[in-house]
């Protein structure tokens, strides 16, 4: 038996390589994140790897600072939005009545305003710092793992073995962490990958866009912003953050997919 | 009594205009009532109490929030947006002609989109799990990996930098020909299709292949049909509310996507004024845009939800 | 047959061999063989039963006849002839051709088969008008064989959509789409299990009708031998793949030679002396009703039974007859809006929340479907563990030896214990849940159509399990059925509930005599039996007493 497919192999690599690069951001960067150590838009050479940025700073070491801070954040955002929205899509599945109504009316009230909108709305008044960024961003996106949540719930929860244990007159505590979570959980953890997918590129897009992560903290997408007018003189800087984020998320999809093809199997926790 | 589709649609319609104004109460909510105080964090660091109270009282920061909310809600009733902070003018007619910019850019996109996705879709139904189904599944998963700033300026350094095919700055203005506003909105449209035709094809696919699992296109192949009626008469009436409701999600994905591609491209829309104005802290034109987004999004949600209604075979002849 | 012969038969199967790829969760996809070589004829005009359990192969064989297999099933080896022509190299032309005109199907679950959105007539004639006949010509038929198969209002039902027709005139709908464009062979799959017995024994004498009169030929699959022996001509039984026997339906029936088909034939034979109906009742239910909220019906009214220690009283009833709601109102999960149950004595709290740990452990339940009835992740120590600590704080080596002495009396053996559901088979799995029952020391236990997921072989051995173990253990049995044959093999007392009533209440001597009321009589008149000619007995029988009243 094939224990680890290529395309999970692929995705495990790079993703393990992007979190120890940001772990690790003060021992492996060669210059420091703000430091001006040349021309602008230098080009590749062996004391710059991949160039400088438009104010001559090392663009490698940009980089890897800014992945530390692009992954950080989408970590923390992931975190929150997860532990929120499963506790209380779980809370409303085994609740139900009134509770469900309305957590689940309120989940829909803010999902009817695009997150980016709602996102924007938001810091137009606040202040923009790294722990608004991820409250934000964990909030808005909660509301998503809310709805998968509950619906994982409340299917697991009319199964058969859900009732017996009830007639069986076993506690609350028991029904959710004995019966129901070990059944809901592997859908929910394919889900934290693509939620975490979700956060890197909400966190660049409004890096992007000059409303999240503030110069002269580095990171991905705000790398974009101060490479973009170099693109029309063909100077690629730009894209290798845009690249950097892409083969992270597709390395996470593809960890996301294995995952949950793994777990999904029904032989209990043995694995397959 | 009613037919029960009418009564299920003017529900439907009714809710719509429910979630409208919860969805105004919201914004406002998060612009007027959060934490921080909007003229502190408009003027900085740099604020002596007297431009402050100033500042408050400018933008009627000492009423009650409920008959502020009202104020608001009654101008936005009639049309009136209020006036923007920055530059002391009304709203409504600058933010009329950016709508009308952005609606533009995306129906151009949508008009391209829509088909691609669903003809992509049905082929990749007809081909399953052989190549053509692959290609277009590792592609579209690729698209909807990327970031849509990422799409935008490898388009333009190839495409407009490397080749010079198209422009790299959509620049639009009054007066412009019809055609050259086009070539002009080329690269973001571009872009813009390829951000929402991932999801768009993927969930066409699953619609599709959901209707052709079913028992009764069983039936139709044991009839000994033509591939051609079994899909015509059997597939398709059956398959037009699910793929109408994948393509109305996906616009409203078009809807977001729309903000970042027109900074990118520097495009007069509705998402660069939005971010502009998040910028400058001009919180009447954020509240008027993020009114008009939401609207979008709603309406386009509604009318899925009202296309799955029509169709409905069960609610057009009920017992 | 020699082989080389040209075929003469209608249908002539030889040496099918079916194929399917599999894929396991988790592991590569591999190769399975569904069927290994059958041949089978069929001439024009007669029937042949195929019968087989679940996994027997006998909707593949069918479906072959048309040259078609279901998801990724695929004719390996073989050849298969109609009308002397080998359909299997006939390619896409010949097989439209062939399909839906030559050879038509009839699908057991009819409300899945027809296309949601079209009216039933557009599908009926679908076929006919492809063959060249007008439309009026083709309605007027259509109609014709509405009203030779016993539909409502024949001229109008072709103008209503599926879902405006109750299951057992769809399926009479399918049949007369299959039967409209003069086909030469009808496969019918299962065409009646989906039904309720009442409904299905019309269906069945419907279908009878139309292929007498129309003469064509048919293949009608089934897992009930019982409902075989009405239609067929000759039947041939199948198991994993494989002819176990072929013969006319009469030998088949009454001198099988396969140790197998007597099993088959013999099932539910088991007998079951009633006991004396000495004993006070462990149970008493009096006088409840129950409505499910935001309803304004009640769907159980004035329920009254009694159930004597260590006797088994069978509640039987068809689909909306409040039977499973019966049970739901005595676990407490739905509290009756009126009555009382006594339970050992003492007056049960309506609801869950009010009643005490001994009530809820001496009163178990076992579900239908054992699959869901244990949690997927927990293992088979663990599932009937659990019970054993919850109520009587058993650990460790104690519970271990608990469990394997409970594995024990339910006859499953060692090794089983550190397995997960999924590694069972449906029979294992429904033993599991008998012996979670069981570790809680019930006094009674309900058993919710238990057998009824279950193939007749298996079921019949579960029946036998809960017997032995009622005479050992000395428990009471509620018993929620549908089926009248394990009704009579089990119980001490019966309850005919219909519609939320209890229609008939008593000993099961009483209960399956006569006089009946006329449901009764009608739900036991209609429950095949194994004999030739019994439903041709219950029609004239029916007929008779309609024409005297």
């Amino acid at each position: 038996m094939r224990r680890y497919p290529l395309a999970a192999l692929l995705g495990l690599t790079f993703t393990c390589a992007y979190f120890g690069a940001a772990l690790l951001a003060p021992l492996i960067a060669p210059y420091g994140m703000a430091e001006v150590v040349g021309d602008s838009w230098e080009p590749s050479s062996a004391q710059f790897w991949l160039g400088t940025d438009s104010i001559g700073r090392d663009l490698l070491s940009r980089m890897i600072w800014g992945g530390r801070t692009t992954i950080f954040v989408a970590a923390c955002a992931t975190l929150l939005s997860f532990g929120l929205g499963s506790t209380l899509g779980f809370f409303a599945a085994v609740k139900g009545g009134w509770v469900d109504q309305a957590l689940s009316r309120m989940v829909d009230l803010m999902m009817s305003i695009p997150s980016l909108i709602s996102a924007l709305v938001v810091l137009s008044v606040m202040p923009v710092t790294l722990p608004v960024l991820i409250l934000v961003m964990g909030i808005l996106d909660s509301t998503r793992v809310f709805r998968l949540a509950r619906a994982v719930a409340v299917d697991v929860a009319v199964m058969d073995y859900v009732e017996a244990a009830r007639l069986r007159g076993e506690k609350q505590g028991w029904i959710i962490f004995r019966e129901i979570l070990p059944n809901a959980l592997s859908p929910l953890v394919a889900e934290m990958g693509l939620r975490f997918i979700f956060a890197v590129l909400f966190i660049s897009t409004l890096s992007f866009l000059g409303l999240g992560v503030q110069p002269p903290l580095a990171d991905w997408g705000g790398i974009v912003k101060e490479n973009k007018e170099g693109i029309v003189y063909g100077i690629p800087a730009a894209l290798i953050p845009a690249f950097a984020i892409a083969t992270l998320a597709i390395s996470v999809n593809l960890v996301a997919d294995w995952v949950l093809n793994r777990t999904s199997s029904l032989k209990g926790g043995r694995g397959a | 009594m009613a037919h029960p589709v009418v009564t299920l649609v003017a529900q439907r319609l009714a809710l719509g205009l429910l979630l409208l104004w919860a969805a105004s109460v919201l914004i406002f909510v998060g612009t007027q009532i959060l934490p921080g105080d909007v003229a502190q964090s408009i003027l900085g660091q740099s604020a002596t109490p007297e431009t402050l109270a100033n500042l408050r009282e400018q933008l009627g920061l000492n009423e009650p929030a409920l008959s502020r909310y009202f104020g608001w809600l009654a101008g936005v009733v009639q049309g009136d947006l209020g006036t923007a902070l920055s530059n002391g003018e009304p709203i409504a007619p600058a933010l009329g002609k950016r709508l009308a910019n952005t609606l533009f850019l995306a129906s151009c996109a949508a008009v391209i989109a829509v088909p691609l996705a669903v003809l992509l879709g049905l082929v990749s139904v007809r081909y399953r799990n052989r190549w053509p189904d692959k290609l277009i599944s590792t592609v579209t998963l690729a698209t909807i990996s990327v970031p849509e700033f990422l799409v935008g300026y490898i388009a333009v350094y190839f495409l407009s930098v490397q080749f010079r095919v198209f422009p790299s700055l959509a620049a639009v203005y009054d007066g412009m020909a019809f055609g050259e506003r086009l070539y002009a909105i080329s690269l973001p449209v571009i872009v813009l299709v390829l951000a929402v035709l991932g999801h768009m094809m993927r969930m066409t696919r699953a619609a599709i292949l959901n209707v052709m699992q079913s028992a009764y296109i069983e039936t139709a192949e044991l009839k000994g049909l033509r591939p051609f009626l079994i899909i015509a008469r059997h597939a398709l009436p059956n398959a037009v509310a699910p793929v109408v409701n994948v393509v109305m999600i996906n616009l409203a994905y078009l809807v977001v996507g729309v903000v970042v591609v027109e900074v990118v491209f520097v495009y007069p829309g509705m998402g660069q004024y939005l971010v502009d104005h998040v910028a400058k802290r001009d919180v009447p034109v954020v509240q008027a845009c993020g009114l008009v987004f939401a609207g979008v999004y709603i309406g386009l949600n509604l009318i899925a939800d009202l296309v799955s209604i029509l169709a409905n075979p069960r609610l057009r002849h009920p017992k | 047959m020699p082989k080389d012969t040209l075929p003469s038969a209608l249908l002539d199967i030889r040496n099918l061999k079916i194929g399917a790829t599999a894929y396991p969760p988790g592991e590569a996809p591999k190769e399975v063989t569904l069927v290994h070589g059958v041949s089978l004829t069929v001439e024009k005009g007669k029937v042949l039963g195929l019968i087989g359990e679940s996994g027997a192969g006998k909707s593949t064989i069918g479906l072959s006849s048309m040259a078609y297999g279901r998801g990724g099933v695929r004719i390996t080896g073989g050849e298969v002839f109609v009308n002397g022509r080998d359909i299997l190299q006939s390619g896409p032309g010949g097989l439209r051709a062939l399909r839906g005109k030559e050879v038509t199907y009839v699908a057991q679950s009819a409300a899945a088969a027809f296309n949601p959105a079209k009216p039933l007539m557009e599908q009926v004639i679908e076929t006919t008008l492809a063959t060249g006949m007008a439309r009026a010509e083709a309605e007027a038929r259509a109609v014709d064989l509405f009203r030779q198969l016993g539909l409502p209002n024949p001229e109008t039902i072709g103008k209503r959509f599926p879902h405006q027709v109750s299951g057992g005139q769809l399926q009479r709908v399918m049949t007369a789409m299959a039967l409209c464009p003069k086909p030469d062979l009808v496969v019918f799959d299962e065409p009646t299990t989906a039904l309720d017995v009442t409904t299905q024994i019309e269906v069945l004498a419907a279908i009878k009708r139309a292929i007498r009169e129309t003469g064509v030929a048919a293949l009608y699959i089934t897992h009930d031998l019982a409902v075989v022996a009405q239609v067929a001509d000759h039947i041939m039984v199948l198991r994993h793949g494989r002819m176990v026997e072929y013969g006319t339906c009469a030998q088949i029936i009454e001198t099988p030679r396969q140790d197998y088909t007597r099993a088959l034939v013999s099932v539910r034979s088991i007998d079951h002396a009633e006991k004396p109906a000495g004993s006070a009742p462990v149970l008493s239910v009096q006088n409840i009703s129950a409505r499910y909220k935001g309803t304004n019906f009640d769907v159980l009214k004035n329920v009254q039974v009694d159930l004597p220690a260590g006797q088994t009283l069978a509640v039987v009833g068809e689909s909306g007859s409040g039977k499973s709601t019966l049970a739901r109102v005595i676990t407490g999960l739905l509290p009756a809006t009126q009555g009382r149950i006594t339970f050992n004595g003492r007056t049960l709290s309506p609801d869950l929340a009010g009643r005490t740990r001994d009530d809820l452990r001496e009163l178990q339940m076992i579900y239908q479907m054992a699959d869901v009835a244990m949690n997927p992740r927990q293992t088979v120590e663990t599932i009937i563990g659990r019970p054993l600590e919850f109520y009587f704080g058993l650990r460790g080596a104690a519970k271990r030896q608990r469990v394997q002495d409970l594995l024990d009396q339910i006859e499953m053996g060692r090794g089983y214990a550190d397995r997960y559901p999924a590694e069972l088979s449906g029979g294992q799995k429904q033993r599991v849940c008998i012996a979670r029952a069981l570790a809680a020391q019930p006094k009674l236990i309900i058993c919710d159509e238990v057998t009824s997921a279950l193939d007749p072989l298996v079921a019949d051995g579960i029946l036998k399990l809960l017997l032995n173990l009622q005479a050992e253990a000395g428990v009471a049995y509620l018993f929620i059925t549908h089926d009248l044959a394990t009704v009579r093999a089990i119980a001490d007392r019966i309850a005919v509930m219909y519609k939320g009533e209890v229609r008939r209440y008593g000993t099961k001597s009483d209960v399956l005599s006569p006089p009946y009321d006329d449901y009764t009589d009608l739900l036991l008149s209609s429950v095949p039996e194994m004999r030739l000619g019994w439903l041709e007995e219950v029609l004239a029988h029916r007929r008779m007493v309609g024409a005297g009243n």
